[in-house]
């Protein structure tokens, strides 16, 4: 796949989310365990995202990659218009969304959609799955008088699910069929942009060549548009564009999909693909991180990763690396490109 | 010690809902031996977590084991009273779930949490009860542990809560751990280091593990054996790389074939056709019949299992002997 020099859909500029203070009980407790460990309360804002900015165009698939904590959901929610952004702006077709009282920031929340990473928080326990499906839509006047129950029952179907399950309550699932459940959910508002959040993790892989071609499909009839959050990178690169990777907060590398799994120039990202398990692999030694995995609370300064860097310079400590181009579309946040 | 540490025969998980009886797990069979990894895969829904939970004795109703045996050194889990069941659990026979906060209480400190599993199961002090956690959590290999001991689980990132789950699940070194996609939430970087950590713990200790997994990359690395689920029954097993290499069912033909990396870039991916039925209404004979290729009349009477090769059992009345994958 090409990417196309299309029209923006979403373009982040210099967004950053800051967790911290008066933000939750979560976060209250955090700080007052780190207290006993001697630092002083403002140490403890986690700056999930760090300035990030992002483009992506009409009927693209954008991979997101990174460590787990490294600020992906957080993107993706700020993206799809739940969580506003501490600083930076976030906007839906030239339009700036990140106040949420807006109309236009109304029209972005439905356009938007969002499939949420975990399949067990996601749905609201106490209604019935043709509700979880056939509720906004029907709000939102997109069924026809009389259609309810055959429009939840296409929705359903589409996403791999016997309709006959409807009115069972999402307890009674399995983890891959709740996720099935909130896919159906976000397609059935008809959506121009998907934020997928491990969307198909939770799926055995023919279910989830089920859904992945479904999404493809959609993508060439509706022009829809992806970010697509995953771990898994054979996922990513069938599917996506462009790639880009994230670690603690940051954009460090970002990619058209060929090139950065061809040639990927951030040594995070080339750890990262150093890892990836094959099928064809048989009873494999697996090898731990090397180094110390460090803290959103506390990230190392200048480069991120220069604790568990091999290629570590005096410099990486201090300076934090520039995301810069290396080759056209190609851009790495690495001090060995000069 | 007899090598063979879980003997599950015939086991049979049924849900008594309104609709109908679901057939959750239905007539399943399988060993698991010390110090080595059942890999245990399948489609969505087929049952793989509630074998695990029947296991493990945490089946609610309307659920209940309706038939069948689970043998742990000579005794059958299946007959144990729920106390008796609960002084297995996290002791001899410990489960780690999909999700780590099922096992980690938010606003409890990770020392009281871990405390608190090591006092359940041995009369030790409070001082020994933190010493053998520090321990759990330097095997899993978190970074100063003294101090992170401190923590809350909020303060860990998702591959560090996992490792605590992970950690809290072998405090006392037990001989059967039951994974339920332990890693699916985590990089390649952080699981390397957690499938490390197990290979470890069955090498040293003889844990045996039964890990639920969708990657069949991960199985293929870390299993010894493999069984393949599809609607209540394990259709197919054997060792991991003769099952993966030539796969003897057509559903398990067909898993294999849906991983992206056996499919072009950016082209559609093989799928298999049709749907899943539902548990409710499963059509009579082989549950896979409406869904496979090979289908014929016969297939409408039940398949039951054979072995034509030694070691690699399935449910299919016209395996793909022949074909390699
Ligand atoms: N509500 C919150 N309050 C405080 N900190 C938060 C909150 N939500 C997220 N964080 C922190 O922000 C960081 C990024 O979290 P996020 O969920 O975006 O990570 P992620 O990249 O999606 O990770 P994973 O791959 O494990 O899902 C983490 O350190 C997390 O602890
Ligand atoms: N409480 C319940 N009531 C009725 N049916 C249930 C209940 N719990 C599970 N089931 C059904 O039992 C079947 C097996 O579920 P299970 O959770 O074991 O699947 P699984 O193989 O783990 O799937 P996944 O890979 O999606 O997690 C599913 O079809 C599910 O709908
Ligand atoms: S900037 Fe330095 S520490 Fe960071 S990735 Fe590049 S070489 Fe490694
Ligand atoms: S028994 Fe028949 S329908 Fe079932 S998998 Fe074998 S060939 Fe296909
Ligand atoms: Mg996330
Ligand atoms: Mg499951």
């Amino acid at each position: 796949m090409t990417t196309t020099p299309g029209t923006p859909a979403i373009e982040l500029k210099g967004v950053s989310k800051r967790f911290g203070k008066n933000f939750d009980i979560a976060a209250r407790l955090a700080r007052r365990a780190s207290a006993a460990f001697g630092k002083s309360p403002k140490d403890l804002t986690v700056r999930a995202v760090d300035n990030v900015d992002m483009t992506i165009r009409k009927g693209e698939v954008v991979g997101l990659v990174g460590e787990s904590g490294c600020g992906k959901s957080t993107l993706g929610r700020m993206v799809a218009g739940i969580i506003q952004p501490s600083e930076g702006q976030v906007l839906w077709q030239g339009r700036d969304i990140t106040t949420h009282s807006t109309q236009e920031a109304r029209v972005a929340q439905l356009k938007i959609q969002m499939i949420f990473q975990n399949p067990y928080a996601s749905l609201n326990p106490r209604l019935r799955v043709a509700e979880i499906v056939g509720e906004a839509p029907r709000v939102h006047g997109m069924i026809p008088r009389g259609e309810f129950d055959s429009y939840v029952d296409a929705q359903l179907r589409r996403a791999g699910l016997d309709p006959a399950y409807k009115r069972r309550y999402p307890h009674q699932f399995s983890g891959g069929q709740r996720q099935r459940i909130g896919i159906a959910r976000a397609l059935a508002v008809q959506p121009e942009f998907l934020v997928c959040d491990e969307a198909v993790a939770a799926l055995d892989v023919s279910i989830q060549a089920q859904i992945l071609n479904l999404f493809m499909d959609l993508r060439a009839e509706l022009d829809l548009t992806y970010l697509f959050i995953s771990h898994d990178l054979g996922v990513v690169e069938h599917l996506s564009d462009r790639v880009f990777i994230m670690y603690l907060g940051r954009i460090v590398e970002q990619a058209p999909a060929e090139e950065i799994f061809a040639r990927a120039n951030h040594p995070y990202t080339q750890a990262l693909l150093a890892e990836v398990p094959r099928i064809e692999t048989r009873k494999k030694q697996f090898a731990g991180v090397k180094g110390e995995i460090p803290s959103p609370l506390d990230p190392p300064s200048g480069c991120h990763f220069h604790p568990r860097c091999p290629h570590a310079m005096a410099r990486c400590s201090i300076e934090v690396p520039a995301l810069r181009e290396i080759a056209p579309g190609h851009r790495s946040a690495c001090h060995l490109n000069g | 010690m007899s090598d063979v540490t879980l003997d599950v025969r015939n086991l049979r998980t049924h849900f008594f809902t309104r609709a109908g009886i679901v057939r959750a797990v239905d007539d399943v069979s399988f060993t698991v031996w010390r110090g080595r990894v059942l890999g245990l895969v399948g489609e969505s829904g087929s049952g793989k977590t509630v074998t695990g939970f029947s296991i493990i004795g945490l089946i609610d109703p309307p659920g209940r084991i309706a038939g069948g045996s689970i043998f742990y050194q000579g005794a059958d889990l299946a007959k144990l009273t729920e106390r008796e069941m609960r002084d297995l659990r996290g002791n001899r026979i410990a489960m780690i779930f999909q999700d780590p906060m099922m096992t980690l209480n938010p606003v409890l400190r990770i020392d009281t949490q871990m405390i608190e599993t090591v006092q359940a199961h041995a009369k030790v002090s409070r001082a020994e009860a933190r010493t053998r956690s520090r321990d759990a959590l330097g095997m899993v290999g978190i970074p100063s542990p003294d101090e992170r001991l401190e923590a809350y689980p909020h303060q860990f990132s998702g591959g560090m809560r996992q490792r605590v789950a992970i950690a809290i699940a072998l405090l006392h070194r037990p001989d059967l751990i039951v994974a339920d996609e332990p890693t699916t939430a985590l990089d390649v970087t952080i699981q390397a280091q957690i499938l490390a950590e197990v290979q470890k713990l069955a090498a040293t200790y003889g844990t045996a593990l039964i890990w639920i997994t969708h990657d069949l990359s991960v199985v293929a690395g870390l299993a010894d054996e493999i069984a393949v689920m599809y609607a209540g029954k394990i259709v197919e097993t054997g060792d991991v790389g003769t099952v993966l290499d030539r796969p003897l069912h057509p559903y398990t033909q067909g898993l294999i074939g849906s991983v992206p990396s056996r499919n072009k870039r950016g082209s559609r991916l093989r799928q298999i056709p049709g749907m899943t039925p539902s548990l409710l209404d499963l059509p009579q004979g082989c549950a896979f019949r409406t869904r496979c290729a090979r289908a014929d009349a016969a297939c409408q009477s039940d398949p039951g299992i054979t072995e034509p090769v030694p070691g690699h059992a399935l449910r299919c009345f016209h395996p793909l002997l022949e074909v390699t994958a």
